[in-house]
């Protein structure tokens, strides 16, 4: 729970999102956080709202309004997942999306470095924020935050962190475990760091990348080994995502399976995009690292615990 | 049965047929990965850790755990006697398995004793037990040693340190959690 402080703190860090996103002409929308169906992905399990679902994330309704026509858009909302909580996940957390055309997943990751930035402008001279000379203080880290940040392909941080090869943590359905175990821990120690190229199976949304059809172009950022943000470039060939969701369906149980729905209109809507990407950044998560907090309970109005 | 979105710290599951309690957990889920539940925890018959991480649908076994009131009645060589103050039944516990609680536990002592699948695996003291003094070296006036404690051995055959004041035949509080001295009781 915030006190006077840190509801100041809150709302200053949220205005200073929305301004950095109005400068860069994005439109600011807001799609319903209650809707009749959900995009079918494996590991997210929906909150039920009186046969509806209070969403996971706006991005249905935000690459809808992509294919409408909006070319950059972004939107500030909370979002809800169903028995997700500890340390750094709250069932109901604040989310901030953004999406724009033209544009693949490295752009994305331009976009987190001016808006890291432009924040520590904002933020950076009161007395809640945590970082200082564009430093980051906790623990006994120093980490720097200054741009440009470290690229690590997944590939790659498999062969630097963890006992068996990407291939064989694929191949024995470990990725997760050994991903939390042996690989973030190091990610983003001495600068935010891009993890990026995820097999393609790990990225049903995702754009598999050009020359390489095992991967998706997919990143996460990562600041002290906590995971903040999920980017990709948008896959819009229909068919394929059409295909990408019927292999989700495939790994549900009968239970999820039958709440679960091919989401006709997205998939009709999706054929007319072209070249796009989007972005899902945990907003609590960013604001705990600014103020040096540990748990993501410590920086919304009222956790679960508060009532 | 538990499912391991029940983990949490202080819950007692079973796995591979003996109790364990939780000590630590962390709740994780990598970007669009599944649920990952990391847990500590320790054999409550042999005390080792056992760290594991599970997923959600790993289910565990709720362990057969019965705490029952008994009397801590006497002991003869390594066989420490207890009678269940309900049914007056009566059992035996093994020296080793009792640990540091046999420094604290007098005659008729009143306890819990915690029953995994009927077999006695642990017992619950009173947090503070008083015992007697029976050994002490007299405190010399004077001492300039600089030392402000000094051992001594209570009725248990325990011995801890206590500060120079306190002499034989004095009765003498403990912290059965940390097995310190609190203060000298006056009857």
């Amino acid at each position: 729970m915030l006190d006077l402080q840190g509801l100041h703190f809150r709302a200053a860090f949220f205005h200073s999102l929305r301004s950095f996103f109005v400068r860069q002409q994005f439109l600011e929308v807001d799609t319903p956080i209650r809707q009749p169906l959900l995009l079918p992905e494996l590991n997210i399990e929906p909150l039920a709202s009186e046969g509806w679902f209070l969403q996971a994330s706006p991005e249905l309704c935000m690459k809808r309004l992509l294919a409408a026509g909006c070319s950059r858009i972004f939107q500030l909302c909370n979002c809800f997942r169903k028995g997700e909580r500890g340390q750094l996940h709250l069932e109901e957390f604040t989310m901030l999306e953004w999406y724009r055309t033209n544009a693949d997943y490295e752009d994305l990751m331009a976009d987190c470095e001016a808006l890291l930035s432009s924040l520590l402008a904002d933020l950076g001279g009161m007395d809640l924020c945590a970082v200082s000379n564009g430093s980051l203080r906790t623990g006994d880290r120093v980490i720097s935050l200054q741009a440009p940040w470290d690229r690590l392909s997944v590939h790659e941080a498999f062969a630097r962190f963890s006992p068996v090869s990407i291939e064989q943590a694929m191949a024995n359905d470990t990725f997760d475990e050994i991903l939390v175990e042996y690989v973030e821990p190091f990610l983003g120690v001495d600068r935010p760091l891009f993890l990026y190229d995820y097999p393609v199976e790990l990225g049903s949304l995702a754009r598999s990348k050009y020359g390489f059809p095992l991967l998706a172009e997919r990143f996460e950022l990562y600041i002290n080994g906590i995971e903040l943000a999920n980017g990709f470039s948008e896959l819009t060939d229909s068919q394929e995502q059409r295909q990408r969701f019927e292999r989700e369906l495939e790994l549900m149980d009968d239970e999820r399976r039958l709440r679960s729905s091919m989401p006709e209109r997205f998939l009709e809507e999706l054929a007319g995009l072209d070249r796009a990407a989007g972005i899902a950044l945990g907003v609590d998560r960013l604001l705990m690292l600014l103020m040096g907090k540990e748990s993501v309970g410590e920086v919304v109005s009222f956790a679960p615990g508060d009532f | 049965m538990y499912s391991a979105a029940d983990l949490r710290k202080g819950l007692k599951v079973q796995v591979d047929g003996a109790p364990f309690i939780v000590t630590d957990f962390e709740f994780s889920k990598p970007g669009k990965g599944q649920a990952l539940y990391r847990c500590k925890m320790r054999n409550m018959i042999t005390g080792n850790q056992l760290v594991q991480t599970y997923r959600s649908n790993d289910k565990f076994e709720k362990p057969e755990l019965e705490e029952r009131k008994m009397q801590y009645l006497y002991c003869q060589e390594s066989e420490y006697h207890f009678m269940d103050t309900e049914n007056y039944e009566q059992i035996v516990i093994d020296k080793e398995h009792l640990g540091d609680n046999v420094n604290y536990m007098t005659d008729n002592m009143d306890m819990e004793v915690l029953f995994f699948q009927d077999k006695p695996i642990d017992v619950s003291l009173p947090m503070f037990v008083n015992l007697v003094v029976t050994k002490a070296d007299p405190w010399a006036k004077g001492d300039t040693s600089g030392s402000d404690s000094k051992p001594v051995t209570v009725e248990t055959g325990y011995v801890l340190q206590v500060p120079p004041f306190v002499d034989e035949g004095d009765k003498i509080q403990i912290d059965t959690r940390t097995g310190a001295y609190v203060t000298r009781v006056k009857e």
